[in-house]
């Protein structure tokens, strides 16, 4: 994905309160519901990138995003809005939303 | 929805490989088939093609099925068990070049989204790309 073409359709921030950060079972949990969604969903930890794959579980822990950090999330895709609204409410509840959710 | 991408988990060990797979399970959930084997007949260390290829079984999915092993014996086993499959269910398997117990993490966590086959290997062995 080249910078310049990049027009996400939904784009949404928060910051990551959870004890250890996104360590391994945050990570999953992340990831698994990001890929419930069409829409492709970047993570990164300035609103100006560096762009993550949200869907990658192996990125997504290699961001070692710890405690307070603003986590900025942008999708691109028919259910752009509903996969940054999900994930932000996935991080503000502390992960404690389920995967059943 | 289509079954997920099978794990079979194998190890000398089998402390080793029944906790990697209780990491699974506990991590990533209920919705990847999952075995695990470990241990020679005899009780002592070692892997066993006839426990593979019962795993194999207890965890075919027809969209395939990634093998997570430690070492030795257990790459040269898992072989011997794919070998022992139909042709059309030996293209369906393949063994990981992964750390067992972080890859059957990677590797599961990637099969419950849906993803196929060669996905699935690829979020395991992407974690510590080989120099």
């Amino acid at each position: 994905m080249s910078q310049d073409e990049f027009a996400p359709r939904a784009t949404g921030s928060t910051v990551l309160t959870h004890e250890g950060g996104f360590h391994a079972r945050p990570s999953i949990m992340f990831t698994q519901l990001a890929k419930r969604f069409s829409a492709k969903v970047w993570i990164g930890l300035s609103d100006q990138g560096p762009w993550t794959d949200a869907k990658s579980i192996v990125r997504v822990m290699a961001l070692k995003a710890s405690r307070q950090t603003t986590v900025f999330f942008a999708a691109e895709g028919t259910d752009a809005a509903d996969a940054v609204s999900a994930l932000v409410r996935l991080v503000q509840s502390d992960f404690t939303n389920s995967r059943d959710q | 929805m289509n079954r997920n991408v099978g794990i079979v988990i194998v190890s000398h060990s089998p402390d080793v490989a029944k906790g990697a797979a209780d990491m699974v399970r506990q991590m990533v959930g209920l919705d990847v088939p999952l075995a695990w084997c470990g241990g020679d007949p005899g009780g002592g260390l070692g892997t066993s093609v006839d426990a593979i290829e019962k795993a194999l079984q207890t965890a075919w999915s027809d969209r395939g099925v990634v093998i997570m092993v430690d070492m030795g014996g257990a790459e040269t086993n898992s072989e011997m068990a794919i070998e022992r499959l139909p042709e059309k269910k030996r293209a369906k398997v393949v063994v990981c070049n992964a750390p067992i117990v972080e890859g059957s993490v990677m590797a599961a966590t990637e099969s419950s989204g849906g993803s196929p086959l060669e996905k699935v290997r690829r979020a395991a062995e992407e974690l510590y790309p080989r120099m």
